[in-house]
């Protein structure tokens, strides 16, 4: 037999009608397909004012900047102000880029900040209280941290719990583990080694700190554009269905988000200590909110409508210039809980106007 | 007598298309009447406009002989069960049955006494052997289907009375339910129908229709075709009335005689089995039966995207265990599925259509950087252009997309991959007519590129444009088999609705 010789729809030869009729008929339908395509094109919405909506969070970040600094000048235009802040305020860029993981995946994780708790501690005991050197103390909090990711993942996976649930548990329940390890007490005297390796040296005038923040922030950028993990990632978060029938391995995926997410905040932890040669029982857990304010804010900017690292960046800082000028203004310490609680709900608000205010997944 | 349900010259129709043309009928007291017709014969419009679903343009409904609707007045004696039940899994039987009441309820207090009471004389009048204090969750299918009747026949008497028993509609009711528990659906229709209420069957199988109707009337293209004496009606009778007699259109191209790329071997899963079939390489199979027959359920298995199968399928030289096997072994080993449900299990809507196209290949668009936008979108328009996708705008989110398109992008992103066999179910499901030519092409090219191509659909002129061959299941078997000169639209209609007389 010679070669199958078809049209793939085996085109039913309309045999009964004279090839004339059949032609004139072809040529009406081609017309009309071109008018739908013409329809169809024209719908093809504008997307001049996308650029704004990237840098809107920068444009509304030097309006404040302006705006506070035209009334507390002599701080609010003073470089050093801002060389403090975005050193004190690195290691809430990790944290929100720890929270940032699972969010992408779809999970929340409200562990972080008490990871982040236990791994200053744990810092601060091994190494003041046990006489560890830095490095295998650090070791070990960052450990501990991918040890919370996975037990956060195992009861979230295994049983199919929601995150939420199980890390709100995990996160108190490692609130409690700081409390045991430091017997509640702050422990300060942490080697200088640290505190000169975060914020005593600094680079371009501003602590090193801000630093490995920008760097981490670099990294995970590039891994969630540039990379196919993270491509995948952000199909494992929108539709996980649709990622499980393209052979993405969901699971796997989610967990390892949690485990990043563990050793990130422990990260965060590391600085945290630094910052301050020191570690409390309990400060750690206040920087919760804020980070999940920056996550939600800074996924209305640069690639609004997802969680991006530099949308995250910018947005902690974005926030942490605003709590800077309250203080230079002398307002009362709660205001800072009136913003970042307001800003939480202002940014979740604004990326749904982006969504088209449909139902949060 | 009056007629329980009169309906006069209802029509409806969706832009040009006609979908209800002139459709007059009348439903006795206490008679249990058919309704049957084949996918878009206008059934489902029918329904619909009844429960004021849609409006319809033109006709009246009157129910014992007063204008009900539309819009149905509040209270009116007609109830609907559909085929999804909407019971409450976590509330118990007894709360399901008197959710309307509960719901509109305003008291102060809820009297649960008097709602489990309601449920079990409801039971009990209807000889239901149903607890009402159970919870709906742990219910089998065909207790859940006896509480939604029940419940409706219990709403239909608050709302009617001895001389306005009210209409029970009950809209395909049985297709996922085993042989046993449809005999007690019957029994429980037989005792609605006892206390002088009407029932409306609305099924796709003849054999139920004549094992319970009294009168049944078929529908085909919008149009009322008949009302018939159900006792007098052979079964071939039912087949002609729904199927019709269309224009024989060609016969079909001869089947290629490459050698079978594909087989599967004793392919089981729940409701599905055992089944065993071939195909050759550069050949397309369609898969055909009614609702519940099975058919629509093997792309998915064959796929690893359901637990609880079993079998084996041999592609190439490859052995797939199909109860182990995952989506990600599958597609290793040039297996590509396009599931049906195209914004929730193929594509993601929020996210561009350069990402949902680019998924499967990211490895291969990665550049010296990595992978960028740029290149993503680059390549989704190479194919989107090549696919006729409208617009051809990679970065527009795959949800802005209408139907036709969205599918041609979501083709495109699988026949990239040059899968060795290609999955599909109801590829064409609302698609307007041009997207669906293109669709039919894209496969057929890839069949004579090599490919083996699996379409499950109950869209019989598409199979029969479509395929070299159909199966025809029935109760999970593969009952009949239509290919070459045998393979038309109405030969694999008719098989569907009798499935031993074709092949």
């Amino acid at each position: 037999m010679s070669a199958p010789e078809r049209t793939p729809s085996r085109a039913r030869e309309l045999a009964v009608l004279p090839p004339a009729r059949e032609e004139e008929l072809t040529a009406r339908i081609a017309a009309l397909e071109a008018r739908l395509e013409a329809v169809e094109g024209a719908r093809r919405p504008a997307r001049d004012w996308s650029w704004v909506e990237r840098v809107g969070l920068l444009l509304a970040w030097a309006a404040l900047i302006l705006v506070l600094g035209a009334l507390r000048p002599e701080q609010m235009f003073a470089w050093n102000s801002y060389a403090t802040m975005l050193g004190s305020n690195a290691m809430i860029v990790v944290l929100t880029l720890a929270l940032m993981v699972p969010l992408v995946a779809g999970d929340f994780d409200l562990s972080v900040a008490a990871t982040m708790g236990l791994a200053s501690m744990l810092i601060a005991v091994l190494n003041v209280r046990l006489g560890l050197p830095l490095a295998p103390a650090i070791g070990v909090a960052l450990l501990a941290g991918a040890a919370i990711g996975a037990v956060n993942a195992f009861f979230v996976l295994f049983f199919g719990i929601h995150s939420l649930i199980v890390t709100l548990g995990s996160g108190y329940f490692t609130a409690g583990l700081i409390l045991w390890v430091s017997s509640s007490q702050t422990i300060s005297g942490v080697s200088m080694g640290l505190v000169e390796a975060v914020i005593l040296t600094r680079l371009l005038g501003v602590p090193l700190a801000f630093w490995y923040a920008a760097a981490l922030t670099f990294a995970l950028w590039y891994a969630l554009q540039h990379t196919a993990l993270g491509r995948r990632l952000l199909f494992v978060g929108r539709g996980r269905e649709v990622a499980r029938l393209s052979g993405v391995d969901v699971v796997r995926m989610r967990a390892g988000a949690f485990v990043v997410a563990g050793i990130v905040a422990a990260l965060a932890g590391v600085l945290y200590t630094g910052m301050r040669g020191a570690a409390d029982p309990s400060s750690a857990l206040a920087f919760l909110l804020p980070a999940f304010a920056a996550a939600f804010l800074g996924s209305t900017a640069i690639y609004p409508g997802r969680f991006n690292a530099p949308g995250a960046f910018v947005a902690v800082f974005f926030l942490s210039t605003g709590v800077m000028g309250l203080t230079f203004l002398g307002v009362a310490s709660f205001v800072q809980n009136l913003f970042y609680g307001g800003a939480l709900i202002l940014a979740v608000s604004l990326s749904q106007l982006l969504r088209g205010r449909r139902p949060m997944d | 007598m009056t007629p329980a349900l009169e309906i006069s010259g209802l029509s409806k129709r969706f832009g040009g298309a006609v979908a209800l043309d002139g459709v007059s009928l009348d439903v006795r007291p206490g008679e249990v009447h058919g309704l049957l017709g084949s996918n878009g014969s206008g059934k489902s419009t029918l329904i619909k406009c009844l429960a004021g679903f849609h409006a319809p343009d033109g006709g009246a409904v009157r129910l014992h002989g007063e204008p009900a609707g539309p819009p149905l007045p509040r209270g009116a004696a007609l109830a609907f069960v559909h085929q999804n039940l909407g019971l409450i899994p976590s509330l118990s039987a007894a709360e399901n049955l008197s959710l309307s009441r509960i719901a509109a309820d305003r008291g102060p207090r809820l009297d649960w006494r008097a709602v489990h009471a309601r449920a079990a004389d409801a039971f009990e009048r209807l000889g239901l052997d149903l607890d009402p204090g159970a919870e709906v969750a742990r219910l089998s299918p065909t207790e859940r289907a006896l509480l939604a009747i029940a419940r409706a026949d219990a709403d239909l008497r608050d709302a009617g009375s001895a001389e306005r028993p009210g209409v029970l509609v009950l809209d395909e009711p049985t297709p996922f339910l085993p042989r046993e528990g449809v005999e007690r659906l019957f029994a429980l229709m037989r005792a609605c129908a006892g206390r002088g209420a009407s029932v409306v069957f609305v099924s796709h199988d003849i054999d139920e229709v004549r094992a319970i109707t009294d009168r049944a009337t078929v529908l085909r293209d919008g149009r009322l075709v008949a009302t018939v004496e159900t006792a007098a009606t052979p079964h071939s009778r039912f087949v002609e009335l729904i199927v019709g007699r269309t224009l024989q259109d060609h016969a079909s191209t001869p089947r290629p005689t490459g050698e079978a790329l594909v087989r599967v071997e004793g392919l089981r899963a729940p409701r599905l089995g055992p089944v065993s079939f071939e195909i050759g390489r550069g050949e397309i199979l369609g898969l055909a039966g009614l609702i519940g027959s099975g058919f629509d359920d093997v792309p998915a298995r064959l796929y690893g995207a359901a637990p609880g199968g079993s079998g084996r399928m041999i592609v190439g030289s490859d052995a797939l265990d199909l109860a182990r096997t995952t989506p990600a072994q599958a597609l290793r080993r040039g297996v590509a599925y396009l599931p049906a449900d195209r914004l929730a299990a193929a594509g993601v809507g929020s996210l561009p259509v350069a990402e949902n196209v680019g998924l499967p290949v990211l490895d291969r668009l990665r550049g010296r950087l990595g992978l960028s936008t740029g290149r993503i979108e680059a390549h989704a328009a190479r194919l989107g252009a090549a696919a006729g996708v409208v617009p051809n705008v990679p970065g527009l989110p795959l949800g802005a997309l209408s139907g036709g398109n969205a599918q041609k992008a979501l083709m495109a992103k699988w026949l990239q991959t040059r899968p060795r066999l290609v999955l599909l179910d109801e590829p064409t499901q609302g698609v307007d007519v041009g997207a669906r030519q293109r669709i039919w092409e894209a496969l057929g090219q890839a069949a004579e590129g090599g490919a083996a191509v699996l379409v499950a659909s109950t869209d019989a002129d598409q199979l029969a444009a479509l395929c070299h061959r159909v199966l025809i299941f029935s109760g999970g078997r593969v009952r009949a088999e239509i290919a070459g000169d045998a393979l038309t639209k109405d030969a694999v209609a008719e098989a569907c609705f009798a499935p031993g007389a074709a092949a």
